[in-house]
């Protein structure tokens, strides 16, 4: 099971990111720079979290027309396994290959703390390894989380199970409609989501609630 | 606008360059002749206070800087610890007062971006930051303001550059209403093989500028950081730099792939006075002059002056001494990055700071001289006046159950969860220990079991009340929140922020703190690696209470083992550890004085550095042999704070007792010094009796004050009250203050 993540200037969560992959999956990933035009044949392709280009015009927005991207998503439509958490959530975004978008907090406060994720949908690549309704902690830590989509785009995320993960018990941290934390595409194999499962894998991090959804994902190519 | 370098020299113009009459004497007898406008610039920025220490010097250089760990004291742009392994920490704290007062959220960013170029410029990848903020009365009308724009400030940089906090303070205090404090510190991880100096070697190398644009941004921001605040203030918001977070974290990554490559001799940070202290402590270092061309510059803005651009305090920038041979590997790599990367002069073998501009010379002035010459004073200082201890026989009673309840729900022992919740805690994945407890603790990445431990402190009302006790106090409570977590404290960064020095009574202040910082690390081997001192903290005349920040490093051997301060289970046996059988009662200069009863009199808690020494050497072993469940040291609000904090960071009570029958309100709240809490399971018979026999060998009081258990705290002399109320209360009043 290969991996690899890309690399843009101003992401900094990719090392916890490697970090995360080497652990689970016993391999460091490949990394991928912002001007390569081709990605390494991969099982899975991570696109970490940060603020890409400084975040300076919409989050996501610089990195969604990076060349890298063009080759993400050539590899996302021959159904390799894609995942952008955070910033990578919003690129993917902004890169069309999810629906929706993702605004500023509605407390319009950076925020890092610690909530509670209900498995939506434990059907997919990448939360088959939770039980369906499973409530897991998870970190988060963004800026720009408060997700959004038109209500016909809600209403058919809704109807066909793309939505992966909700906030749970009341801890909604930043305004996302439905409370929806992760979501993947109609194919199903590209997922983003605002939490750091990567900052929740090992003992030291308090906890390995993070870890089902590497080795889902990972695992799936082995 | 330009400022051409033929404007003449005349009073005005030296007294509006922070320059005293005498010292612009002795730029006139340095150079022989009068000097350009450029060189008054350059005089400026190297003399002032912020640069040139020259009212603390004297006084710095009585502190303890070395130890068989230090590797790199103070001078350089951080301290270097060595912490095994071939590897050390590299760290330092920094102040930006006076820019945050201006523009808070600028002002804290270029703070904390400033502290994280100072450690990736020694070659160390950052891993931990804290911040101290100091802010005016909850009630000033501008105190909302400056903490909504810090605390975003410090975060929008931090979190986007990627270094967690996981430490800091917030206090509130109306000393602090015109002028805040921003104390910003940060630490790294290097190789001890690989740390990187600014010391210039070889004549005729390339002088390389490295990183972002130069703007007008900030030209002078070190002369208005050595000045007082009046109702001006405002006409000064120009002198702030503007930061660029982005930028920053492309420019530590662009450094620490050109230092894999051997390219790098000698490289130093444009921080305060840019260019021009860059480049002359470079120079001055080796030994060397420097010839700067600034036609080579990379700038932002069209027809900048010789002088703005050797003032400008642009972020974001480095200047090196690169091997001729690696200029195009050094090349490629910050173009890889997309930053600027120009040759801007080199080394030469004149001891000359040459700067050349449009084909003239705009400056020639002796390198040495530049910064050794700087004026030094010995100020003349009063000793602070003692205050003898007060008769608190009649005070009103106080139910201790309200009291604590008023303790906790306070603006300044109130949780801070509203301030760090906007940091990102947990990047990186190495914290071990966020904010909230008594130290910040980092896995050391790569190692199974290492961690590092960081504290700051300061408790400003004793150091003014007292400043010698007052400066003892913040280095052994930094020293004790280290040892709670079970880390061995390597050393301390201080930063020293203080009001005016040439009043006598503030030198005063300046003089007694430092005298108290030394003889505590001296007794409890906490050498000062690295500082910064922060004067003219005043506006319109009245002095900041003064504020000598302690930030302390330590070392945790296997973090298995580390302490927290919640308690870890019901039917824990609670143990203080202190000095005397009754405990500890002095509540002159506390919190219950301060806030319940509106006193401020009386003379701080004093501190006995050999029982501090014990009392943390006991507690660590215990700690590091597995054999207390937690630990939590005692500080503002005595007692009764403290234990009430252990109960809301586990949501398990408590039930405290007394040494005696007595009335318990100074028990409570008082804060005598050198204590612990410490928790056992209660069942563990030996274990117990072993802890107390073993403390009492060491000479300590371990007293058995308690038990853990229910969902009550239970404190003598008074009602229960609910764990749960506690947090509630506890959690409110930022959020209420702040949203």
């Amino acid at each position: 099971m290969k991996s690899a993540v890309i690399l843009l200037p101003g992401l900094n969560r990719d090392r916890d990111m490697i970090a995360a992959l080497t652990k689970i999956g016993g391999k460091a990933p490949v990394t991928v720079w912002q001007t390569d035009t081709e990605i390494p044949d991969v099982d899975l392709i991570v696109i970490p979290g940060g603020f890409s280009y400084g975040d300076y015009l919409r989050c996501g927005a610089i990195a969604a027309r990076m060349p890298v991207m063009r080759a993400v998503a050539e590899k996302a439509a021959q159904g390799v396994t894609v995942m952008g958490v955070c910033n990578g959530f919003q690129i993917l975004l902004e890169a069309g290959l999810l629906p929706g978008a993702l605004m500023r907090n509605a407390s319009l406060k950076f925020v890092c703390r610690e909530v509670k994720l209900e498995i939506a949908n434990a059907e997919t690549r990448f939360t088959d390894r939770y039980a369906q309704g499973q409530v897991i902690r998870c970190p988060i830590a963004h800026h720009d989380g408060n997700y959004f989509a038109d209500e016909a785009t809600l209403a058919r995320i809704e109807g066909e199970g793309q939505v992966a993960f909700r906030y749970a018990e009341g801890t909604n941290p930043n305004g996302s409609l439905n409370d929806i934390a992760g979501i993947v595409n109609a194919e199903g194999n590209v997922l983003g989501m605002m939490p750091h499962p990567e900052n929740l894998i090992e003992d030291a991090h308090g906890g390995t609630d993070g870890r089902a959804l590497f080795e889902a994902a990972l695992g799936r190519a082995a | 606008m330009t400022l051409s370098n033929t404007i003449p020299i005349t009073d005005e113009l030296v007294a509006s360059h922070g320059l005293k009459p005498d010292e612009y004497q002795r730029i006139l007898d340095l150079i022989g002749r009068e000097p350009s406008f450029t060189e008054l610039g350059i005089f400026s920025a190297m003399w002032n206070e912020h640069c040139s220490y020259k009212s603390s010097k004297k006084w710095l250089k009585t502190l303890p800087t070395t130890g068989p760990r230090v590797l790199q004291g103070p001078g350089e742009n951080a301290g270097v610890v060595d912490i095994g392994d071939g590897q050390a920490v590299v760290f330092k704290m920094e102040s930006h007062n006076h820019p945050s007062y201006i523009e808070p959220y600028q002002g804290a960013a270029t703070g904390v971006g400033g502290i994280l170029r100072d450690v990736f410029t020694m070659g160390a990848r950052p891993v931990a930051a804290m911040n101290a903020l100091r802010f005016g009365a909850p009630d000033h009308p501008k105190t909302q303001h400056l903490v909504v724009g810090v605390v975003a400030g410090v975060g929008g940089y931090g979190n986007s550059f990627g270094v967690p906090t996981v430490g800091g303070e917030v206090e509130f205090d109306p000393s602090y209403n015109g002028n805040c404090l921003v104390n910003a510190f940060a630490a790294g991880l290097a190789d001890t093989d690989k740390i990187f100096l600014s010391q210039a070697k070889g004549v005729g190398l390339p002088v390389v500028y490295l990183g972002a644009k130069t703007g007008r941004d900030g030209v002078g921001g070190a002369t208005m950081a050595s000045a007082e605040f009046d109702d001006d203030i405002e006409e000064k918001r120009p002198t702030v730099q503007v930061g660029d977070p982005f930028t920053e974290k492309c420019l530590l990554e662009a450094c620490l792939e050109l230092m894999k490559t051997g390219a790098v001799i000698a490289i130093q940070d444009m921080g305060a006075a840019g260019l021009t202290c860059s480049a002359v402590e470079m120079g001055a270092k080796g030994d060397l002059g420097i010839e700067l061309d600034l036609d080579a510059v990379p700038v932002r803005e069209e027809r900048m002056s010789a002088y703005e651009m050797m003032l400008s305090e642009s972020q974001e920038r480095m200047l090196m001494v690169l091997s001729p041979e690696k200029e195009e590997e050094a090349e490629a790599i910050f173009r890889k990055w997309g930053l600027d990367f120009a040759i801007v002069g080199k080394t030469t073998d004149d001891l000359r700071f040459r700067v050349l501009h449009q084909g003239e010379e705009v400056a020639n002035l002796p390198i040495k001289e530049l910064g050794d010459e700087a004026p030094e004073y010995d100020r003349p200082w009063v000793e602070s006046p003692k205050a003898a201890l007060p008769d608190f026989s009649a005070l009103a009673a106080i139910d201790p159950a309200d009291a604590l309840l008023k303790l906790i729900g306070s603006a300044n022992l109130s949780s801070r969860r509203w301030v760090w919740e906007q940091y990102d805690t947990l990047i990186q994945g190495n914290s071990l220990q966020r904010p909230g407890g008594d130290a910040g603790v980092v896995r050391v990445e790569g190692h199974e079991t290492k961690a590092l431990a960081f504290a700051s402190d300061v408790t400003p009302r004793y150091v003014e009340a007292d400043p010698f006790e007052g400066g003892k106090q913040a280095v052994a409570e930094c020293w004790r929140n280290l040892c709670a977590t079970g880390a061995l404290p390597l050393a301390a960064t201080d930063n020293l922020n203080f009001g005016n020095p040439e009043r006598p009574e503030i030198m005063g202040q300046l003089v007694g703190a430092i005298k108290g910082i030394g003889e505590a690390c001296r007794a409890l081997d906490f050498p000062i690696v690295s500082g910064n001192v922060s004067l003219y903290n005043e506006t319109n005349g009245k002095a900041i209470m003064p504020t000598p920040t302690i930030g302390g490093v330590g070392l945790i051997d296997d973090w298995s083992k580390m302490a927290r301060i919640g308690f870890s289970a019901e039917g824990d046996a609670i143990l203080l550890v202190c000095k005397s059988n009754m405990w500890g009662t002095h509540l002159a200069q506390s919190a219950y004085m301060r806030d319940l009863h509106e006193r401020r009199d009386g003379p701080p808690p004093p501190v006995d550095l050999a029982h501090e020494r014990k009392a943390g050497e006991f507690v660590r072993d215990a700690i590091q042999d597995g054999r207390i469940t937690a630990c939590h040291d005692l500080s503002d609000g005595g007692l009764a704070v403290a234990v009430a904090e252990m109960a809301m960071a586990s949501s398990i009570g408590a039930a405290i007792s007394l040494p005696m029958p007595t009335d318990p309100t100074p028990v409570l709240f008082g804060e005598d010094q050198g204590r612990y809490l410490l928790t056992v399971p209660r069942a563990d018979k030996e274990l117990l009796r072993e802890i107390i026999d073993e403390g009492a060998a060491r000479g300590l009081v371990v007293a058995w004050i308690g038990e853990t258990g229910g969902t009550e705290l239970k404190l003598p002399g008074t009602r229960a009250i609910s764990v749960k109320d506690l947090k509630a209360r506890h959690e409110s009043w930022f959020p209420d203050f702040m949203d």
